[in-house]
């Protein structure tokens, strides 16, 4: 039973973190919940089939079909991210000071929440299909427990998300949305070092130097905190050359396009002249 | 996404050369690797081949050289592995981590 319970706990926790942290920067945005567990319902649905398909999708592309295809639902979910957290970066002030001025939900673009929508469906989807095959072993080795192993996994991971979720409400409004932007920004570039290394893995990219550094005696990918961390900021104990490119990459793309529409937004809002935009200005992300 | 195709295409030349990196094979039965601890040539990339000889799944998966994927019932995958400097390096079935484990040795 605990076995099943730790397995199901890590793999709910990763998933749990992401859902979290598009929780937070979703705050102050109406319909969001019904967004985010459809995001959770669809990402299970997507699991079980997932799932179901593991044996062709392992054959696909002459072998290297798995690694593809977390590659590209990664890769997916760094653009949806990006996307968001650049129309964060001209539209955030506004949602802050909206939630300032009225303390109530904004409505906004639909096309932003439905992209975070889809963040969430893919983490779940991602993580949720290796406990629907893992479950699925123990249910053919005959193992007992399912069911209690389950039910403790899951609630462990999801009172982690929530006890980081409620942790993040504490942060001041006036710095809460750039502190999720960071957060996502972080996100997506540590999941676009996870795609770089099943690339790698899948022998399609070169790893350009193998360990650039070797922190796991400090903290280790295996322990609770390393894959915390690792989900969060995209931590790595042992990194090859080319994730710190992608990692770097995409931190210096979302920066660079999140000053770049914060300026436009900044100086259509100028010739608006509207004084509460300056006076309530939210710290730009950058 | 358009990233990703242009890595794609550009590494299409590099799977061509997979039959060059020396193959080593694994097998895992009864939730156990056989052999526990394989032996590898330093500063080398190698293809790890699994094979799954359980009628469960199971995830060839290490930490210490940052490697994991799923190995179907009666399935097989590869994997590549460096190059790695001289030493050990444990992986472990992630399914069953209680029997399912072994050292990787580059030297």
């Amino acid at each position: 039973m605990w076995g099943i319970a730790l397995l199901v706990f890590r793999e709910v926790l990763e998933a749990a973190l992401i859902v979290t942290v598009v929780a937070a920067a979703t705050r102050g945005v109406a319909r969001r919940g019904w967004f985010i567990g459809g995001g959770i319902g669809l990402g299970v649905l997507g699991a079980v089939l997932v799932a179901a398909f593991a044996g062709a999708i392992a054959n696909a592309a002459s072998g290297v079909g798995q690694e593809l295809f977390n590659a590209c639902v990664l890769f997916a979910a760094v653009l949806m991210i990006g996307w968001h957290v650049i129309w964060m970066s001209s539209h955030g002030r506004e949602l802050a000071q909206h939630m300032k001025a009225v303390g109530g939900e904004v409505q906004t673009g639909a096309s932003s929440l439905s992209l975070l929508l889809a963040v969430v469906a893919l983490a779940v989807l991602r993580e949720g299909s290796e406990i629907v095959l893992f479950l699925y072993g123990m249910v053919a080795g005959g193992a007992g427990g399912l069911a209690p192993g389950l039910a403790i996994g899951i609630a462990g991971g999801t009172t982690v998300g929530f006890l980081l979720y409620f942790g993040l409400l504490r942060i001041p409004l006036r710095y809460f949305f750039t502190a999720t932007n960071w957060m996502l920004v972080l996100l997506a570039a540590g999941l676009a070092s996870s795609a770089a290394r099943y690339l790698v893995q899948a022998n399609l990219l070169p790893q350009l130097g193998g360990q650039i550094w070797n922190s796991s005696w400090l903290l280790s990918d295996g322990s609770v905190l390393g894959k915390m961390l690792h989900i969060l900021i995209g931590y790595d104990a042992r990194p090859s050359g080319i994730q710190l490119v992608f990692y770097t990459v995409v931190v210096v793309a979302l920066l660079l396009g999140a000053r770049l529409f914060d300026h436009s937004a900044q100086q259509k809002s100028a010739r608006g002249a509207s004084k509460t935009t300056v006076a309530t200005k939210l710290d730009a992300p950058a | 996404m358009r990233r990703f195709l242009i890595a794609a295409m550009l590494a299409l030349p590099l799977t061509a050369l997979a039959t060059d990196v020396p193959l080593y094979t694994l097998i895992i039965q009864n939730h156990r690797y056989e052999p526990t601890t394989l032996k590898i040539p330093a500063n080398t990339k190698v293809q790890i081949k699994v094979i799954n000889n359980d009628p469960t799944p199971e995830e060839f998966e290490s930490t210490d050289f940052n490697r994991e994927k799923i190995v179907m019932p009666n399935g097989s995958i590869t994997v590549f592995v460096g190059p790695l400097k001289a030493g050990k390096y444990k992986f472990f079935g992630d399914f069953h981590q209680d029997t399912a484990q072994g050292v990787l040795i580059a030297e």
